[in-house]
């Protein structure tokens, strides 16, 4: 990993200080390190916290267990106590440390004694290391004690030298994210000498084991371990200080190790083994397994010591292969192993005589790797489990079978006997033998054999019905007949590993093939959340919600399957505490395990754009390769999601700029056409007020340009609020039934001051029905149009006709101006856009409010050039419902 | 009989106020102010104006509330004072009661000519005779005969366009929301056929405009009603 270097390159500086950036602000870990109970870690811990306290540093006792001795008790007065939570189980009352209030309370230092006990179930975290994790992610420093045989990578160690094995563990990544390690060291003398005074706490279980542990020899043991644990961890601090500084190198080459990981339960030796080593070499380690374990037990087994190695710092890699040796040496080969590790076979030799040995293979196929073989205590508790177990164990209707195959090619026999040789029919058996090997693998195949062998030499070698033997011969057609068996269902076995190994990748590639496929099709979150949830569903047969983050940052539901379900309050703690911490947590995880659901967070990098939360149906946990799948699941569905947000933002971005345009096009358009009127009137009422000696014509001249810029404004205003409204949506219509002409007529009537002499001819057909729209709006539209005409068309008169075509009202304004100038027919009924005239006045939202009404009546308007010159819009309006009956005559009356 | 008439003025905005005060006192009105529902209810009782200028949008309470007020014991002329845009007020105050609107901006010489329309009319209601020939530009209608001429020139109406005629003839200068004229020419059951109207309306327009295109005397009010324009 560390290549050979003299001078740090330019981004091992950046990386420097970037390291040391995060190491200042990062909380800090110290542990009091102990090689025993007693030897005084909580009083040492105790004492600091009170030397900081002076010093004014804000130091919090999370939990501390004084054991009721007076010295270490006495030391915790003085310090704030937080309170303890207490909890319940199975009628004990257990006070465990309450992180929520430590997180609230968010002292600089909190003191967790017993860095490795066990929380009670039901807490957050079932260790209370990843209780100080979360502190010091958090932004807490804190202050702990450990003993060495609760580290993770000496447990072993320690249980060979005491005898007692150590169930609390911590692991190493742990110890080695500690920034200080302070070793509470006494001579093991003095420590026997306090436990004789009885100043040594010890619980129930450690007393009875008292006798092995505190003696002489084991406690210098103990401490030696001790302190050579520390000793590495200085030496890691001197190392980092040098890559960092540039320091030459002093190991020659990278290493990089191998551990073969199986269900045996030999095997958590040699995972230590290698994290030891590991360590040792500063090494990266990969615990590799190989895809071929059936039976439930041993599953369960292989994925307790998976997890084991991911905790001790491995990164855990599945092999596919039709013979194991084989897997393991092409994966060293191809990744550049150095070491590799491999447990005692624990099984007798003639199995491997008969199978092959794995250990021999991998010795034999090494080459340059170093093979290390670690040898096994073999805990008498767990049998030991031979490598043969793999196979699983065939149901009795298989041996059944298997048996009644026999006994049918026993009548074939029988009947053939006459046409046949003996010697001829044993193949006849031989087939049967590898029909049930192939139907039903090894142990039915072996009974075939045994009963085709029994039935053979019964029936057919001579002397007949007898299971005496003649001939020699026959020995060997017996042995044939075994080995073919057992040839052959081993063969049939393996082939259906593989097939089972390659059904489930299949399934998972299609899953996920399905997945993108669905994930790329979704044009929007909800879409591909929906698209995720399902397909999760379908993968781990669980009921599946899908969460992410609203404005505010709380978790929302965007997706479930079945849809519409939602996490109960509890569960919902487990996704949030997932998406906050950009980790899998709750059933079968480190964190929350007592929950129902596994939640692991959507991330892209370091961004957690949500969580996807599986509640399996069988309500187990996932293992270890449905938790890769959920991991893939995860990456794929938050880069979708993250697609979209992108999507979304660019989205709103374009909305924004397109809208900041108009902003500004309005601001230019609105303070020039205000102005000007506001310029008119304010100079023209001031020259009024001011001047008295006014010639009365000029007087009037002013008031008339005053009245006539007023007005100016006023429909610039009410052009403005319009188009604010229409386009607001805020307008509901009013429809009601009109004839055309009353609303033409209306608007003509409205702007007869303007118009002037020009003519206005109607043509409006005699039979148009009347129309269904919203007159004040419908009227104004004519108001702008003809508005328009009168602004651009001059003095020429103004024709506006109306027809009926395919059930909608055609109504044309067309006046004999200077026309649209070609290219610009769209371009007149965008906002702000002004014709040719530039002086002419209004901020052009006359003709967009004219299209903005039409469509609102479910019609459009476009504008075209008129035959003969001149400027034509055609509005187009769709007939709505069926005209009302005619007025009914009214009453005569007076 | 106008000539110095007491005008309540109800609005709140100040400008508006000094604006309407000018033109009012300039021609010979008596006037008073009240800027909010509270105090023009206070002024109406105490003062009793001759008419009342109502502002829609009031601080402290709604026009209409107090258009409603005045209505359960006094008939005098409301002018209601509206923004464009606000179409459905104005048919509503109409329909509670006010006798005409304004829309703002509005000028002194409108202001003035619906101030007068609105207390002739309060005038010919207190004489309560009705008069037997109206005329309005070159139109005339002989009530006893039910007869109507353009310039001397028999009209042909039809009895419906007939009654349309007379409605707004009797009450010429004054608008008629669709509702009212439907309650008074077909009656109360047929009030939301407001296309019976603007049907008939046009029928009317044709036979007594000179150019029905650009109407003269029947005017009409977008999205209101009818107005008879007088000479």
């Amino acid at each position: 990993m560390t290549e050979d270097h003299t001078r740090p390159d330019p981004d091992q500086l950046l990386r420097r200080v970037n390291a040391e950036e995060q190491r200042e602000k990062r909380a800090r870990l110290k542990i009091f390190f102990g090689f025993a109970p007693g030897v005084g870690k909580t009083y040492r811990m105790l004492q600091s916290a009170h030397d900081l306290r002076e010093e004014g540093v804000d130091v919090v006792v999370g939990i501390v267990e004084t054991h009721k001795r007076a010295e270490t008790e006495s030391l915790t007065e003085g310090l704030p106590l937080l309170l303890r939570r207490q909890t319940n189980h199975r009628g004990r009352a257990l006070e465990e440390l309450d992180l929520d209030a430590a997180l609230a309370r968010k002292p600089k230092v909190l003191l967790v004694d017993e860095l490795a006990h066990t929380n009670a179930p039901g807490s957050r975290h079932p260790k209370r290391w990843q209780d100080v994790l979360e502190l010091l992610e958090a932004g807490i420093d804190v202050f702990t004690t450990v003993n060495v045989q609760h580290v993770e990578s000496l447990n072993d160690v320690v249980a060979q030298i005491t005898h007692v094995q150590v169930r609390e563990t911590v692991p190493d990544s742990v110890f080695e994210r500690a920034d200080e390690i302070e070793v509470v060291d006494i001579a093991p003398e003095e420590l026997l000498s306090r436990l004789a005074e009885g100043k040594v706490y010890l619980a129930e279980q450690a007393e009875r084991a008292r006798a092995h542990f505190f003696r002489k020899g084991n406690l210098l043991a103990l401490r030696e371990l001790a302190l050579r644990r520390t000793a590495q961890h200085v030496d890691e601090d001197v190392r980092e200080y040098r890559a960092e500084h540039g320091v030459e190198e002093t190991w020659p080459a990278s290493e990089r190790i191998l551990v073969c990981v199986g269900p045996s339960p030999g095997s958590d030796r040699v995972i230590r083994a290698g994290c030891r080593l590991a360590a040792g070499l500063r090494a990266p380690w990969v615990a590799a397994y190989v895809e071929s374990v059936e039976r439930p037990s041993d599953r369960e087994r292989l994925e307790g010591h998976l997890r084991l190695a991911e905790s001790l710092g491995a990164s855990v890699v599945r092999l596919e292969g039709l013979r194991v040796a084989e897997a393991v040496l092409s994966y060293a080969r191809q990744h550049n192993v150095t070491r590799l590790l491999i447990g005692k076979p624990t099984h007798s030799r003639w199995l491997d005589r008969l199978r092959g040995s794995l250990l021999d293979e991998v010795v034999r196929g090494s080459a340059d790797v170093d093979v290390q073989v670690i040898g096994s205590t073999t805990p008498t508790s767990a049998p030991a489990i031979a490598p043969s177990s793999e196979a699983h164990r065939a149901p009795p209707v298989h041996y059944a079978s298997a048996a009644l195959i026999v006994a049918v090619t026993t009548l074939l026999a029988l009947g053939l006997h006459a046409v046949f040789d003996v010697p001829d029919l044993e193949v006849l058996f031989l087939v049967a033998v590898l029909v049930a090997a192939i139907r039903f693998g090894r142990g039915p195949s072996i009974l075939a054999a045994g009963l085709g062998v029994a039935s053979y030499d019964f029936f057919f070698v001579p002397p007949h019905y007898t299971f005496a033997v003649e001939d020699t011969r026959y020995v060997l057609t017996f042995l044939m007949m075994f080995g073919v068996g057992l040839i052959v269902s081993e063969l049939t076995a393996r082939i259906r590993r593989q097939e089972r190994g390659a059904i489930r990748r299949e399934k998972r590639t299609a899953a996920l093939y399905a997945l993108s496929r669905d994930l790329g099709a979704a044009t929007d979150r909800a879409a591909s959340a929906a698209a995720v949830a399902a397909h999760a569903a379908e993968l781990f047969d669980a009921r599946t919600f899908v969460y992410a983050p609203d404005v505010a940052g709380t978790l929302v539901s965007i997706a479930s399957k079945p849809a519409g379900s939602e996490l109960d309050t509890k569960e919902l703690g487990v996704a949030r505490w997932a998406f906050e911490h950009a980790r899998v947590a709750g059933l079968g995880t480190d964190t929350l395990p007592g929950s129902r659901t596994v939640c692991a967070p959507l991330a892209v990098g370091s961004d957690v754009v949500g969580v996807i939360a599986i509640e399996p149906r069988s309500g187990r946990g996932l293992d270890q390769e449905p938790r890769e799948w959920l991991d893939a699941f995860a990456r794929q569905a938050a880069f979708a999601l993250e697609r979209l947000r992108l999507a979304e933002e660019a989205r709103t971005a374009a909305v924004r700029v397109k809208s900041e345009e108009l902003r500004s096009s309005l601001l230019s358009a609105v303070s020039h056409d205000l102005r000007t009127p506001l310029a008119v009137i304010t100079g023209a009422a001031t020259t009024i007020r001011d001047d008295e000696s006014l010639p009365q014509a000029t007087r009037a001249e002013l008031v008339s340009s005053i009245c006539s810029e007023a007005q100016r404004l006023e429909r610039l205003v009410s052009n403005l609020l319009d188009m604010t409204r229409l386009e607001s949506g805020s307008v509901a219509l009013k429809r009601e039934w009109v004839p055309l002409e009353e609303v033409v007529v209306a608007a003509i009537t409205q702007i007869e001051p303007r118009l002037g002499k020009r003519e206005v001819r109607l043509s409006l057909g005699p039979e148009l029905p009347l129309i269904s729209v919203d007159p004040v709006l419908v009227e104004q539209l004519f108001v702008n149009l003809l508005e328009n005409a009168v602004k651009y068309a001059g003095e020429s008169a103004i024709d506006v006709e109306a027809r009926m075509e395919s059930g909608a009202m055609i109504v044309t304004v067309a006046d004999r101006g200077p026309g649209v100038a070609s290219g610009s027919e769209e371009r007149i009924f965008e906002r702000f856009f002004r014709g040719r005239q530039v002086h002419a006045a209004g901020v052009g939202l006359g003709l967009p409010i004219c299209r903005a009404i039409c469509e609102a009546h479910g019609g459009s308007i476009r504008a075209s050039s008129r035959d003969g010159g001149g400027a034509i819009f055609t509005i187009t309006l769709p007939l709505v419902g069926t005209p009302p009956s005619l007025p009914p005559p009214a009453p005569e009356a007076s | 009989m106008s000539e110095g008439a007491l005008v309540l003025v109800v609005e709140d905005e100040k400008e508006l106020r000094r604006f309407v005060r000018a033109a009012l006192t300039a021609h010979g009105y008596r006037m008073i102010e009240a800027s909010s529902v509270a105090e023009a209810k206070m002024l109406a009782t105490s003062h009793n104006p001759e008419i009342v200028l109502l502002d829609l949008g009031l601080p402290d309470g709604d026009g209409l509330e107090l258009l409603a007020m005045l209505r359960e014991w006094s008939r005098v002329p409301v002018i209601v004072l509206s923004a464009r845009g606000r179409e459905d007020d104005k048919v509503l105050a109409l329909d509670a009661g006010a006798d005409d609107y304004l829309t703002k901006p509005f000028g002194t010489n409108e202001l003035l000519a619906r101030m007068r329309v609105a207390l002739r009319h309060r005038a010919s209601d207190a004489v309560g005779g009705e008069e037997k020939v109206l005329t309005f530009g070159d139109v005339s209608i002989d009530r006893t005969k039910r007869l109507v001429a353009r310039g001397g020139q028999e009209l042909h109406l039809t009895p419906i366009e007939y009654r349309l005629l007379v409605l707004l003839a009797e009450h010429a200068g004054k608008v008629l929301t669709h509702r009212h004229i439907l309650k008074e020419v077909w009656g109360p059951t047929y009030a939301s056929q407001s296309h019976y109207v603007r049907v008939h309306m046009a029928e009317l327009r044709k036979k007594i405009e000179v150019d029905p295109s650009r109407p003269k005397l029947i005017v009409t009010e977008p999205g209101v009603g009818y107005r008879l324009r007088e000479a």
